[in-house]
Formats: structure tokens, C-alpha cells, sequence
């Protein structure tokens, strides 16, 4: 019984992840559409029902699934064929460990919504994230292409200077809830500030918001950091994939913008946490209550924790289409010179006033 | 633990089948010109890849050293609410090295790039 609803979290969360994904390359272009003052993917129907586009990420799909498995004959071909999975694998698990909700009850039985409720979740997500390097390298090693292995360099280097600032600014915010488990880190920013703020970590950690923000903007790869893969250059590590193999590393990139969000809203927007609701309802700060079933409030939980995601996903596509492309040095430089030093003043900022203030 | 087994599972058997599905479901239709390397009809490097001067060595050598700090923070933050002035002091000393070695490495150009 217990490993038949961990199957159906986990087919719940993979349902959740993958359409999300597949309708993300849709919001991705009409959102550019509406930027650039285009119409956008439109054309995909079925039986004459357009929807405007809303058919259009599924067209993809089934195209990209029946391409041709080619693999170049200078390449390595396990390599080849290992880097689309490995790069997919790694970003895929960590939604494992995002706390979509509060305890669920059915039946006398407490279903945690969080598939794997670790201890030390965050570290979890933050390894698995960096272990999704590997697939960089080694596609572009494997591909034995001049320009995928400039690609794959350039990606190496730049996630590695990242990462560093990606770690560093997350000390602050565990300083703030002690703990590594995301549920708990969640519970904590429950509670309120001065009897009316919700203590979400964007007011109690701006700073630390603003470090996590940018090197995870760094770490998927996308526009204004999009050294790697670099269009309308070197077309990046993935030059000599096709298919459905290409489409995993695509697929990727919109899953690392969906656990970024998912993590920056756990983090820093409180998760699923409704502003002034406990488990039995809502209690206002200027004294109103509205009380709540429980199946009610675990729909509130959920619909917020989606709300939150959906906003940032919508946000880091708006960014993507807004920015120019670093150059290189000012990538390295933004790293190395502007975010490290400052969430190391982040770090001891932290500590003072938490010293301070008992 | 059968939950991380559980998740790994089935994770892993979605990523092979999307792997392999093209291989099962697409043509198969080769054609020398298909099996060049896409490099923009320039000639391509070379069949082997030969060791190459490496750029990044040093910024790999700056995120190995930093991200062990990186690690060391973590237990520290950890305990930070129930140490409070012990902490702040041990770690003062702490982050005094790793700053130190921090503007020595930005004095020295680590982090300058060409």
C-alpha cells in the first residue's frame, strides 16, 4: 500500500513535470510572440481546432519522436547516446524532493505531498543539479566537433563559477530556518513577521534572493547567460544531436527553469504556504477568521505552491527575451566579482543582525 | 529508502525510453552528406581529439577550493540559531582566510579574462 502511493506521487509529479514542460515551449513562443509583436505558433489543429496554439508543444512532440536515431559516424557512439539521458536524468529527479504541498488525509493515513521527504533535501536538489554537468561535457566530447566542445567548455566553466555563488547564497537562508529538509524550511515561513508579513525568505533574505536568483539564471543556461549553446555562434554542445535526443536536451533546459522555480518559490516564496492560512483556515491579522475543510486547504496549498511556480517560469522567459547575451569576461566577472563577494556580505550581514536581535 | 530506489527507477526507465525511442519508431536512412560534421562547411578539425590547451584549468582550480568552503558552511549555518556568538567568532576567523585568499586571487588576475 505505502509503495503503491509513493508510485502515485511519483506518476503524479512526472504527469505534473512533463506537461508543464511541453507547455512551457508554448508560453516560451507566444510570449516572445507578444514581445517581438508577432502572432506566434498558431497553425497546429485538430479537426480545424487551433486554440491558439495550445495543440502546437504536442505537434512537437510526435514529430521529434518519429525523426531518425542518427548518430555521426566520428562520434562516440555510447558516449553519444549517454549525455541526452544523463543531462535529462539528473534534472528530472530533483523535483522528487520538492514539497508540492502539506500532509494530505485520507482515510486515517497522512500522505506527505513531497515524494521524497529527505533530511537533507536541499542538498539533494543542489547535487543532483550540478551532477547535470556531466551531460554537457561529455555531449560535447563525444560529438567531436569543434564547436560543441567550445560549447561544452564554455557551459563547464560557467556552471562551475556559479555554482560556488549558487551554495554560497543559499547559507543565509538556512541560517534564517535550520534546517536542510524542504518541508521544514516550508513550515517555518509559516509563521508571521510582526504579526501581519508572512516570514517568506524574500523579507527576511533579499539579498540572498537576489544572489540565488542570478546564478540560477546562470546555471540554466538560458539568454542573457547563454554562453554555452550561443545561437547565432557556435550553436553549442548539442550541434550534432537530432531527434528526440536533441529534444532531451531541450526538454532539459525548460525543467531546469521549472526546479529553479520550484526552488525559488520553496525557498523564498514560502512554497506552498497561503499568506494568514494554518491547516484549519484563514486567520486574517486584523482578527477575522475563515475557517476551512481540510481538503479545501490542501487545494488552496497546491494552488498556491502553482501559482508561485507558474509566475517565475512566466518571469525567466520574460528575462529571456528582454536581455542581450554576456560577453564572456562580464560573465566571469558577474560571478567571480559581484556575486560571490556579495553573498559572503550577505553571510556576515546575516549574522550580525540575527546576533543582535538576541 | 525504497522511495529514492523507487524514484531512481523510474526516472531512469522514462530516460531510456525516450532514448531509444527514435531508434524503434523513426527511418533509418543514411547519406554521406548527412554523416559530415556540421561545422558551417568548413573542414572539421580532426578525427581524434588530440589534448588541448585548456583555459579553464584555473577557474576549475578557483571552484574546487571555494566550493569545499562552500560545503564547510553548510553545518555551520546549521547550528548558527543555538551557537549565535561562538559561531559568528569561529567563523569570523574562518571567512577572514577564505577572504584573504579571495583578494589575493582577484590581486593576482585569477579571475581576469582575456
Amino acid at each position: 500500500m505505502d509503495i503503491l502511493i509513493i508510485v502515485i506521487k511519483i506518476v503524479c509529479a512526472l504527469v505534473w513535470f512533463l506537461t508543464l514542460t511541453l507547455y512551457l515551449t508554448w508560453l516560451e513562443r507566444k510570449e516572445s510572440a507578444v514581445i517581438q509583436d508577432r502572432i506566434g505558433a498558431n497553425r497546429a489543429n485538430i479537426f480545424g481546432l487551433r486554440l491558439i496554439g495550445l495543440f502546437q508543444p504536442f505537434a512537437d512532440a510526435i514529430k521529434m519522436i518519429f525523426k531518425e536515431d542518427f548518430v555521426p559516424p566520428f562520434a562516440s557512439k555510447f558516449l553519444h547516446t549517454l549525455a541526452p539521458f544523463l543531462s535529462f536524468f539528473f534534472v528530472a529527479v530533483t523535483i522528487a524532493a520538492v514539497p508540492f504541498g502539506d500532509r494530505l488525509e485520507i482515510g486515517g493515513r497522512h500522505i506527505n505531498l513531497q515524494i521524497l521527504d529527505l533530511n537533507a533535501g536541499l542538498l539533494f536538489i543542489l547535487a543532483m543539479l550540478s551532477l547535470g554537468i556531466y551531460g554537457i561535457i561529455i555531449s560535447g566530447w563525444a560529438s567531436r566537433n569543434r564547436f560543441t566542445l567550445l560549447g561544452s567548455m564554455r557551459g563547464a566553466a560557467q556552471l562551475i563559477s556559479y555554482e560556488v555563488a549558487l551554495g554560497l547564497s543559499l547559507i543565509g537562508v538556512i541560517m534564517v530556518y535550520p534546517s536542510l529538509r524542504l518541508q521544514s524550511i516550508v513550515a517555518f515561513q509559516g509563521e508571521n513577521l510582526l504579526g501581519w508579513i508572512p516570514k517568506w525568505g524574500i523579507f527576511l533574505q533579499p539579498f540572498g534572493f537576489l544572489v540565488f536568483f542570478f546564478a540560477a539564471l546562470a546555471e540554466t543556461k538560458r539568454v542573457p547567460f547563454d554562453l554555452p549553446e550561443g545561437e547565432s555562434e557556435i550553436i553549442g554542445f548539442f550541434t550534432e544531436y537530432g531527434g528526440l535526443k536533441w529534444g532531451l536536451f531541450m526538454m532539459t533546459d525548460f525543467m531546469e527553469i521549472i526546479v529553479v522555480s520550484c526552488l525559488v518559490t520553496t525557498l523564498f516564496f514560502g512554497g506552498w504556504q497561503v499568506p494568514w492560512m494554518s491547516a484549519d483556515g484563514f486567520h486574517f491579522p486584523w482578527g477575522g477568521t475563515w475557517l476551512l475543510p481540510h481538503g479545501i486547504v490542501v487545494l488552496f496549498q497546491l494552488l498556491a505552491f502553482n501559482l508561485k511556480v507558474f509566475f517565475f517560469c512566466w518571469l525567466q522567459i520574460l528575462i529571456r527575451w528582454t536581455y542581450p547575451r554576456f560577453r564572456y569576461d562580464q560573465l566571469m566577472d558577474l560571478g567571480w566579482k559581484v556575486l560571490i563577494p556579495l553573498s559572503l556580505i550577505n553571510i556576515i550581514g546575516t549574522g550580525i543582525v540575527m546576533g543582535i536581535l538576541k | 529508502m525504497i522511495e529514492i530506489f523507487l524514484v531512481f527507477v523510474v526516472f531512469g526507465l522514462l530516460g531510456l525510453v525516450l532514448i531509444f525511442m527514435n531508434r524503434f519508431l523513426g527511418p533509418s536512412r543514411s547519406n554521406p552528406n548527412k554523416e559530415k560534421p556540421f561545422e558551417c562547411g568548413s573542414p572539421y578539425l580532426q578525427k581524434d581529439i588530440n589534448p588541448f590547451p585548456i583555459k579553464f584549468y584555473l577557474v576549475a582550480f578557483l571552484f574546487l577550493l571555494f566550493d569545499i568552503e562552500v560545503a564547510f558552511f553548510f553545518p555551520w549555518a546549521l547550528v548558527f540559531k543555538e551557537m549565535k556568538v561562538t559561531a559568528l567568532v569561529v567563523m569570523a576567523a574562518y571567512l577572514s582566510v577564505l577572504v584573504i585568499g579571495f583578494v589575493y586571487a582577484w590581486k593576482k588576475g585569477a579571475f581576469e579574462w582575456e
